[in-house]
């Protein structure tokens, strides 16, 4: 089979690496062979991180330019960076809160307008699952569940390989026990607004 | 997957595993008796796993004070008859190599793999060099994993082939295979595996390499090597995928997972050998595999070094086969590659022109996300400090040598505080030379852990040579780039047990060192005092500037939880003096000054920089 590529990218302490992980779990649990690749160090230090994993037959997690077929971004700024993996087949979920770059003010590129970027992701791509992914995390009990309200919001895309069902136990088997029922929360909303965008 | 599952999962169970967690299992299922290592990336994973479960696996591991040392511990424990795993980042070896030459020269007894991880397109370092050169400098045998499943495994067969020859065995990853994910089928681990005491039988003409014993081990050396070179040529390890093509490629490590998804994707009938035992080269394997083939393509990262061999093999034996790889310029001499880049490179080998995805790109000019120091960081403080008493005393032209860390990012701007790196332990060996060959002002700039590592010897050296400059201890309390480990001026091993704290003060007066003053960077007006002594003193003068990485969860952090930092409109006269901080937390929007409350970790130095005291303490709702 073919492998199911996914591109995550955001910001260093957004919990992307995590993220990454359940739904590797969840593919190794559903019998589904994974490779993921992540990038530790200097990254973290308020910079780029981006995780790639491969579901299906590959060796190397490494995705080629043009293959991914989800783009999950957690930042606008980082949906955009990310554009040269997709293609015109490819669905994205992305977050529309931002993160500035520390030193956006010097920057001879000024942070593009939400809006600006939103419509440029939508015309490189066959679907766009855009929401503020930030609010929905506060409304389910805690900023830092926003990475499973972005996992739910994938997990909704028509064509995601994986079964919810299985994504959420792997949730279980990899977060912490006493925040568990906010990133539930988190997750079921994240899940409701991508089926709201595909409903609307 | 919970860590200590590495530990507790059962035979044939399978995890969705890290390249360095896989390596701990694979140590675990071998029977390693001891572990040492010093953190660096991309290896670093491996000792924060083995040190929360070696305890309860029955082995000893230690963060040792440096490589050099860690790869020493890890010797004797393999002399005394022990497994020992000894690991660390690909420019650890430098420092280790000193020891690792004679090792390889005496031998073990008790099986000993060194990990190697190497890091091309230098993600976390300060070059990407080859560390394959290390098996050929030594002469030690060479296994390169391509996956997790492959590091567990070979784990194991290190350790065999350790002792079946009585020599240390490097095993080389890079960072996209210790920091890859997959799936691993485990083996069987009880706490009964391994012996974890060993006993040293004395045998001085084998461990003491004096002239006259080391002219003997050099040639004992040599024949084990010709020896291995046959068990690298029929070993399963490594393994020849035949396509029924005319031409061949010849491939390794992460390189070869690219060009098996490339030849299975694009349907090429390529041959495939998989080097995995890759030191002794395997003459005889090579000479087989390329028997029918009109041309050989080889793919390896960083450096052209199984290519070198295979032109060697080729010559030996008067065969006239075109070769590609780096030498021809079919693929890039320097940095990782990817599945794009091997695609373009075997269109040229191949003469044809693959397929290449359409490519979206976007015309919108996107800012760059470059990193910084953490919000709260006390290394910003000191760097902000540093800056003004220098800007206020008029001095102009100051040398700022630097080290390796987190602060070494403090090499841009606004901070611009490193001007010159080369190693762990630089900035104070460095600090003497432009000493003595220039007149310029000099502070310089070390972490407490990168001290201990390599800092002291070039201390005493400045002592005792009579430099001078101002050297800065930046004592954050842990190993913070890394991941925070501990080191030993912390009192905590990596058993997880209490142990003895090095005091960085005595060391310091130790070395002979007059001036010696510790700040607390987060106090600025005091801090700034205590810079400008040190600066005009004539002679080394070393400042600790202590204060723990906001990443420690303190108690004095815990305190800080009950407020929160607030900009008082009324008062702030947007002068952006605190834009100068180039904190993350802060930042201006449509003229006014804004503090992110998430971001904020409260270290009350934008509050000491403002000049109109518009900055001001609130006590917070305890709501995010």
């Amino acid at each position: 089979m073919k492998s199911y590529n996914i591109y995550i990218s955001g910001v260093g302490g957004q919990g992307i690496i995590k993220t990454s992980i359940v739904i590797g779990e969840a593919a190794m649990k559903s019998s589904v062979n994974v490779v993921m690749s992540e990038i530790h160090g200097m990254s973290q230090r308020g910079g780029v991180v981006s995780t790639e994993l491969k579901l299906g037959d590959a060796k190397s997690p490494i995705i080629e330019k043009g293959a991914a077929d989800m783009l999950l971004a957690f930042e606008p700024l980082e949906a955009l960076r990310a554009v040269p993996k997709i293609n015109e087949n490819a669905s994205v979920v992305m977050n529309t809160s931002p993160t500035y770059p520390f030193n956006i003010k010097e920057s001879s590129a000024p942070y593009p307008d939400i809006q600006v970027i939103v419509d440029e992701i939508k015309s490189k791509s066959a679907q766009v699952f855009a929401f503020d992914a930030e609010k929905i995390a506060k409304d389910a009990g805690h900023i830092l569940s926003l990475n499973m309200v972005m996992l739910g919001g994938a997990v909704a895309v028509p064509g995601f390989p994986l079964d919810k069902k299985v994504v959420m136990e792997a949730m279980k088997n990899n977060l912490p026990e006493k925040s568990l029922k906010i990133n539930v929360k988190a997750f079921e909303k994240g899940f409701q607004s991508s089926k709201k965008i595909q409903v609307d | 997957m919970n860590i200590k599952e590495v530990l507790t999962a059962e035979e044939n169970e399978k995890l969705f595993m890290l390249g360095n967690e896989a390596a701990v299992r694979g140590a675990l299922e071998a029977g390693v008796g001891l572990a040492s290592t010093y953190p660096g990336t991309p290896s670093s994973e491996i000792g924060d796993v083995l040190s929360r479960i070696a305890k309860d696996a029955g082995l000893y591991f230690e963060f040792s004070a440096n490589e050099k040392v860690a790869l020493e511990v890890a010797a004797a424990a393999a002399a005394s008859g022990l497994r020992s795993f000894t690991f660390m980042k690909h420019v650890g070896m430098n420092v280790a190599a000193d020891s690792f030459m004679s090792l390889a020269y005496t031998g073990v007894r008790g099986g000993m793999v060194i990990l190697s991880a190497d890091d091309p397109s230098i993600f976390s370092s300060q070059n990407e060099q080859d560390n394959r050169h290390y098996a050929r400098i030594a002469n030690v045998p060479m296994l390169e994993p391509s996956n997790p499943q492959e590091i567990k495994d070979l784990m194991k067969y290190g350790f065999e082939l350790s002792e079946e020859f009585q020599t240390p065995v490097l095993m080389r990853t890079t960072t996209r295979v210790s920091h890859m994910r997959g799936v691993v089928e485990l083996g069987n681990w009880d706490e009964s595996t391994g012996k974890k005491k060993g006993f040293f039988k004395r045998d001085p003409k084998r461990f003491v390499p004096v002239p006259a014993a080391a002219i003997e081990m050099h040639r004992t050396l040599v024949e084990k090597m010709e020896k291995m070179s046959d068990v690298a040529s029929s070993s399963p390890l490594n393994r020849i995928f035949d396509r029924g093509g005319k031409v061949g490629v010849v491939t390794s490590g992460s390189a070869f997972n690219y060009v098996m998804d490339v030849v299975e994707e694009n349907d090429l009938d390529l041959n495939v050998l998989k080097l995995t035992l890759s030191y002794p080269f395997p003459e005889e394997l090579v000479l087989k595999f390329v028997e029918n083939l009109e041309s050989v393509v080889v793919v390896e990262e960083v450096d052209p070094v199984m290519e070198k061999e295979v032109l060697a093999v080729l010559g030996k034996h008067g065969l006239k086969k075109q070769v590609h790889g780096k030498l021809d310029d079919t693929f890039p001499t320097i940095y990782e590659y990817s599945p794009d880049i091997i695609l373009e490179g075997l269109s040229r080998a191949l003469n044809k022109n693959l397929k290449q995805k359409e490519v979206s790109e976007t015309e919108i000019p996107i800012p760059a996300r470059p990193p910084t120091f953490c919000p709260g960081c006390p290394h910003r403080a000191t760097y902000y400090s540093v800056r003004k008493v220098v800007e206020d005393m008029g001095l102009e032209n100051v040398v700022h040598p630097s080290d390796i860390g987190c602060y070494t990012l403090g090499v841009a701007a606004p901070y611009n505080a490193a001007d010159y790196l080369l190693s762990m332990g630089s900035s104070v060996g460095t600090s003497c030379g432009f000493s003595k060959a220039t007149n310029q002002k000099i502070v310089s700039f070390i972490g407490d852990s990168t001290f201990f590592h390599a800092g002291i010897a070039p201390l005493l050296n400045a002592v005792h040579n009579k430099d001078r400059f101002v050297l800065v201890i930046l004592d954050n309390r842990t190993t913070a780039m890394t991941g925070g480990q501990p080191n030993p001026g912390i009192p905590v091993d990596g058993m997880g047990d209490e142990a003895p704290e090095i005091s960085i003060e005595d060391i310091v007066k130790g070395t002979g060192v007059k001036f010696l003053k510790t700040i607390d960077p987060l106090f600025m007006k005091k801090s700034q005092e205590t810079i400008e002594e040190a600066i005009n003193y004539d002679g080394v003068a070393v400042l600790i500037s202590r204060s723990p990485c906001m990443l420690i969860k303190s108690k004095e952090q815990k305190k800080r939880d009950v407020y929160h930092l607030e900009v008082i409109e009324e008062k702030c006269k947007n002068c952006e003096k605190c834009l100068e901080l180039a904190c993350p937390a802060i930042s201006s929007h449509n003229g006014s000054i804004i503090i992110d409350q998430l971001l904020c970790r409260k270290c009350n130095v934008c509050l000491q920089v403002c000049p109109e005291r518009a900055i001001g303490v609130k006590t917070a709702l305890k709501n995010q």
